[in-house]
């Protein structure tokens, strides 16, 4: 080891420090480097851009330090114009929500022990103070002292005491020596978390007291090291080469010098900028040995013949590297870099260059485009780029190949090719309209190399079958939202299984599961079947389905994991404890109608809003789902400052916002709504709807299913039917529903963007119109609680509370956890006129149309909650049917997902 | 107290109780529950302010203690989670805050002690809950503002010493600064926690335990757990830990870590496993006993119970699995403990 005395073993007690990840202090970790550029007193930029209240830019100064290679970031705001602490406390909070920065640890460095404090309050990791010191005393120094380990950081003591700084080897140790006793003996202060600073002042300046002054700061870090034990060495490095300004070559080759014998000496921590460092090896020997003079004080014209050398290597030092020198690259790392970074400016002069160096066009496909997608399929696989950035990759690669299609057309005219690409088809199934995830799979395969048949949404089982036969496709690739999907595709795996098919079946949606494939799908067909969680996971899976060598592993390896899911589920079955319907009926929630008081809507009957504003509607968006539809995770708004996804999330949410103020400015979307109340009562587990407040006639009647599992002692079997005051009660009350869409006007735009091979906007803009459809339910409900219904005329809450649903009453949807029975939605489509109203229409599986719909039933007593129904039994499915007047059979296969028995 | 608890670490594993609100909701609660006598008149709605219920339903609270004990657990945590001025300006009760503290501390002490009595070889103590509050220090709510903090370090530590002394003066044998999803947060307790010890001029054990949020391993202000457990190791600390969040499965690898690099005890309290599609905690008791009974046997932990959707039927079963085991031993080369 450099500095042999300290013989530290790993587990041994050592300098830990941490921003969000943690920076540890081994011996082999050497040196420590500090970024120095986010100091007002040491950068005139980054003085002039808080001064003019730029923190963005000066937050972009940070983060060059931080990509620069710095591993902690010194941060100093000590300037006679400025509030330091204000600004201290605004720029460390801006630091912390940027994780690219926030991950390195924070040194707060100031002369004024209350910006010192002030700082320390703004860091949630350990950080070092710079810098504490006798100067005022010893009183003072130990308060201070006390303070920096009760807030947890580590404490940067300068060279300097009452007498004043350091200067003289003598006087450095016999302060560091004095103030190390005073901090470990009497402040407690942890050996380890002591850094001394005992002054770099600089060297070369033509006054010979100065001459010493790299020597003795050399002598003093090697007498700290091996008599202060635990305590470490820092210093300012860019002071010594002061003389020297203007005149970058030499600073860094001064500055890599002095690094170089420091380090050797035991210095551990610096205060360096990276881009003002020359590799020690790499500067010229006739340099480094004037320097080295200088430094070592090893002649005594030394100081004069490194300003005659100056003269001759005045030069601008090292240069930034300007972004687009990747224009000037070969035209295959053009092509890789515009994929990987999703640049479609130069894409198709780019193309056309590959294109006449290449023999045939098709040979720019298989080569640098399908070489430049694979290295993004490799990153991606990786984990080091996320879909959003993929998608766009894509997006480059349709143009280009766009761009070609013409050349790839007339040579196939000219000669018969066929492509030698697996082909996967991909559906929506029969009944459903959600094709967002479908969509997602679709590109994220189509960069992995694979032909995709997209049959796009609603497609029956035969048209499947029939087209992947005819496309002679590897493998068919199943999507749904919807519970009913669920079916659908036991339907499809069954006529596959009919028509005497096997090819691999993937399965894939919101609704799908493991268990549900491995239990309804699986047994029906023969062939392989997997259940595909996500859209990263398509890529292994079909490689594995569509490859001769692998497939009879994957083949064996899923089935006996579904027949082994198949077992535990049947064994699991039989634990569960269910009640009966009678029971459960009993043990409904426990409400005292005669004290409650009803609330008569402002308005009974339907009332429809037509092309509503949609910046209204913009305010009460919940961005959390619109980042887990792009397979983001984290919740809005701290996926900002995650890690990993951070940046990425910050990209897309800024493009929806794009697209967001064009569909207002130019009336893209239209959002139609309607809502209806209704004078209502529970009877028995219904809720009948009457046509007016005589109450004579019954309107529609809605069906509710109660939970049947075992409950805990207190605990109600719910049912939505509860939660209306029942007609025996004999008060009169009151029930809703409503339908809202904002995808009215969608299908051109996606027509426009699938021209445009742009799969990115696609996705955006339905991902955006349902973020939209759910804002405006949450607007209409608010709308109901405040005013239309009034029965929360003062509720105030922030977006936060509304994302929580902080408020009284609910908006259950039909098909979902509380009411699955999707076929209720028919009936709520009947009362209010749903289609009339707002052009939202019913497939035969009961999805709206447009995709970007929401509709549900209003509740409004404070004892409404959501709930999931669970499994019910047979006894309540018979009830049920009855009530429904439907058959058994029909109810059962609707409600299939939530049978605790199977059919 | 009278048992030495650093002693009683070296020979066994110690058993934390399981969830408080999932007890609770067993009981159908109104808001005449909450509100009680002494709030009858309060000019908010009280339901679902658990923590309230140390005054005005003490008989349920002592009861959940009493359950927790008798399945084998040797701490309780007071039911004091949201026990701040901070957490309970939601209820506009700042001015209740003391009292909930102390009166929490006070119940299950008593409900302590009167274990402690009967079963003298398997002494009971009560840790003082200190819940993260329901704001961050070092993140800003506002998404367009994220310079903007909705609570300073100075908001919390002032809250954080009221609540650490009034549980202390209701007879708490440890404080727990728990579910810290923002290690500034926790800091600023720790802070508190020291300004009081040093105004008495008496320590009490002190327990941390951090929140890993999902997969990223990471903390809801960003930290991995390795940088939490360096963010919070200037304090000398009976245990590191992490709880909630996540089941004991997915806790693994990172209490892995804390048992690998903490100078301190660890300790874990997870939930039952991860929220179904419903939100609800299913994982049965054999399951997670199974899952901890793995963590046990790996040495990874000195102190372990459960979090959201536990129940005394979990805690009986790891308690079973923690007596069929050795304590993590700590490694005195790690500790930086220091003597003062």
């Amino acid at each position: 080891m450099v500095y042999g005395l300290l013989t530290m073993n790993e587990n041994q007690v050592t300098l830990k420090l941490s921003g969000l990840e943690p920076l540890i202090a081994t011996p082999q970790s050497n040196f420590i480097n500090v970024g120095e550029r986010t100091n007002v007193t040491g950068s005139l930029r980054f003085a002039r851009l808080i001064k003019e209240d730029k923190y963005d830019e000066a937050l972009s100064v940070a983060r060059d330090q931080v990509e620069g290679g710095a591993q902690i970031l010194d941060v100093n705001m000590d300037e006679g114009m400025l509030d330091g602490k204000e600004a201290m406390v605004r720029f460390l909070n801006l630091i912390a929500a940027e994780p690219d920065i926030a991950r390195i640890p924070i040194m707060v460095d100031s002369s004024k022990w209350e910006i010192i404090e002030a700082g320390l309050q703004c860091i949630q990791g350990k950080g070092v103070v710079n810098s504490i010191s006798l100067k005022e005393g010893e009183e003072k120094f130990i308060e201070q002292a006390k303070k920096v380990k009760r807030y947890g950081a580590a404490v940067i003591v300068m060279a300097f005491d009452e007498d004043g700084q350091a200067d003289s080897y003598e006087r450095r140790i016999e302060i560091c020596e004095r103030s190390y006793k005073v901090l470990t003996e009497i402040v407690n202060f942890p050996k380890e978390d002591i850094i001394f600073d005992p002054n770099i002042f600089p060297v070369a300046t033509g006054i010979e007291e100065h001459n010493n002054n790299a020597l003795d700061f050399f002598n003093a870090t090697r007498w700290i090291r091996q008599n202060l034990p635990g305590a470490h060495v820092s210093g300012g490095v860019s002071n010594v080469s002061f003389s020297f300004r203007g005149n970058n070559p030499v600073r860094e080759a001064m500055h890599s010098a002095f690094l170089y014998h420091a380090i050797k000496e035991g210095m551990d921590m610096g205060i360096v900028n990276p881009a003002m460092l020359e590799v020690y090896d790499d500067i010229p020997k006739d340099l480094l040995d004037r320097v080295e003079d200088v430094l070592l004080n090893r002649r005594e014209d030394a100081t004069e013949r490194l300003l005659e050398f100056a003269e001759t290597v005045k030069g601008e030092g090292k240069k930034l590297v300007k972004d687009d020198s990747w224009r000037k690259e070969s035209v295959e790392k053009r092509l890789e870099h515009a994929l990987v970074k999703g640049i479609v400016d130069h894409i198709e002069e780019d193309t056309e260059e590959a294109r006449q160096n290449s023999e045939r066009p098709l040979h720019v496909i298989e080569g640098p485009l399908m070489d430049g997608m694979n290295v993004v399929g490799d990153l991606f696989g990786s984990g080091k780029m996320f879909l959003p950035q993929v998608v766009k990759s894509a997006r480059v690669m349709k143009k280009a190949v766009a761009h070609l299609l013409p050349y790839l057309e007339a040579e196939k005219a000219a000669n018969a090719d066929t492509s030698s690409a697996s082909k996967i088809l991909l559906a929506t199934v029969k009944g459903d309209v959600h094709d967002i995830g479908k969509n997602i799979v679709g590109v994220v395969l189509a960069c992995n190399n694979y032909d995709i048949v997209d049959m796009g949404v609603m497609v029956p089982a035969d048209k499947i079958i029939d087209k992947a036969i005819e496309e002679q496709v590897d493998a068919i690739g199943l999507s749904g939202l919807i519970t009913p999907s669920l079916d659908e595709m036991v339907t499809v795996a069954k006529e596959m299984e009919r028509r005497k098919m096997s090819l691999p079946l993937l399965i894939g949606g919101a609704t799908t599961s493991r268990i549900h494939t491995a239990v309804k799908i699986d047994p029906v067909y023969s062939g392989s079947i997997v259940h595909v969680l996500d859209a990263s996971k398509s890529v292994p899976v079909a490689g594995e389905l569509i490859n001769k060598e692998t497939y009879d592993n994957i083949f064996s390896r899923t089935k006996d994991e579904y027949s082994k899911l198949r077992e535990d589920h049947a064994n699991r079955k039989q634990i569960k404890n269910y009640i009966s319907f009678n029971n459960a009926k009993a043990n409904r929630t426990v409400v005292d109608w005669s004290v409650k008081e009803m609330v008569k809507p402002t308005i009974l009957g339907n009332q429809a809003f037509k092309d509503y504003p949609i910046d209204e509607i913009r305010k009460y968006i919940d961005w959390t789902p619109f980042f887990s539809t792009w397979m983001l995770k984290g919740k809005y708004p701290a996926i900002f400052d995650n890690e990993v996804v951070g940046d990425e999330a910050k990209k897309l949410f800024d493009d929806a916002q794009v697209v967001l103020d064009e569909i207002i400015e130019e009336n893209l979307l239209y959002a139609n709504g309607v809502v209806g109340l209704y004078p209502a009562n529970a009877v028995g587990e219904d809720v009948e709807v009457y046509t007016d407040e005589s109450r004579s006639e019954v309107l529609k009647t809605f069906h509710f299913l109660r939970q049947q599992g075992k409950k805990g002692s207190g605990l109600p079997n719910l049912s939505l039917a509860d939660f209306v005051a029942p007609k025996s009660s004999g008060k009169k009350d009151y029930f809703g529903g409503f339908a809202v869409t904002a995808g009215v006007g969608i299908e051109p735009l996606i027509e426009k963007y699938k021209q445009d091979h742009d799969d990115y906007n696609s996705i955006m803009i339905k991902a955006v119109a349902d973020r939209l459809a759910e804002a405006f339910a949450e607007l209409l409900h608010e709308k109901i609680r405040k005013d239309l219904w009034g029965f929360a005329k003062t509720e105030n809450l922030d977006d936060e509370g509304l994302i929580k649903e902080k408020y009284q009453g609910i908006r259950p949807a039909p098909g979902y956890p509380a009411c699955p029975d999707h076929t209720e939605k028919g009936l709520l489509f009947d009362l209010l006129e749903v289609e009339k109203n707002t052009g939202i229409s019913l497939t035969e599986s009961y999805a709206m149309y447009p995709a970007a719909a929401v509709s549900g039933f209003y509740f409004m007593h404070e004892e409404s909650k959501y709930f999931g129904l669970g499994k019910i039994e047979k006894d309540q499915v018979v009830d049920y049917a009855a009530r429904k007047q439907m058959d058994v059979e029909v109810i059962e296969k609707w409600l299939a997902p939530n049978l605790s028995y199977d059919v | 107290m009278a048992y030495d608890i650093q002693d009683i670490l070296k020979e066994r594993i110690l058993v934390l109780d399981g969830a408080m609100g999932t007890m609770i909701q067993r009981h159908t609660l109104e808001e005449e529950d909450f509100r009680g006598e002494r709030f009858k008149d309060h000019t908010h709605p009280l339901k679902g302010n658990n923590d309230l219920l140390s005054i005005t339903r003490p008989d349920i609270i002592k009861e959940i203690h009493a359950l927790y004990y008798e399945a084998g657990a040797d701490f309780a945590e007071t039911n004091t989670f949201s026990g701040t001025t901070i957490a309970q300006a939601d209820y506009h009760l700042e001015e209740a805050v003391y009292d909930i503290n102390y009166q929490s501390a006070k119940i299950a002490r008593e409900v302590a002690d009167e274990f402690t009595e009967r079963e003298p070889h398997k002494p009971r103590f009560v840790i003082g809950a200190m819940g993260p509050t329901n704001r961050t220090a070092s993140l800003s709510p506002d998404v367009n503002d994220p310079g903007f903090r909705a609570v300073s370090f100075d908001d919390l530590r002032v809250a954080y010493k009221q609540q650490a002394e009034a549980l202390l003066d209701g007879g708490a044998d440890i404080l727990l600064v728990e579910t810290v999803f923002d290690t500034l947060n926790a800091k600023a307790a720790v802070f508190a926690i020291e300004e009081v010890f040093e105004e008495r001029d008496k320590k009490w054990p002190v327990m941390v335990s951090g929140t890993i949020t999902d997969a990223s391993g990471r903390t809801l202000s960003g930290q991995t757990t390795e940088a939490f457990l360096v963010s919070l190791s200037h304090v000398p600390l009976l245990s590191i830990g992490l709880n909630c969040a996540l089941g004991a499965e997915q806790l693994r690898p990172y209490i892995q870590t804390l048992s690998k690099k903490a100078p301190f005890h660890v300790s874990a309290h997870p939930n039952a496993g991860l929220p179904n599609e419903f939100g609800e905690y299913d994982q049965s008791p054999e399951e997670m006993a199974e899952l901890i009974d793995g963590f046990l046997a790996d040495n990874f932990l000195n102190i372990v119970g459960g979090c959201c959707g536990t129940t005394p039927d979990h805690i009986r079963l790891i308690a079973e699995a923690a007596t069929k085991h050795k304590p993590r031993v700590l490694d005195s080369q790690l500790s930086i403990v220091d003597s003062q």
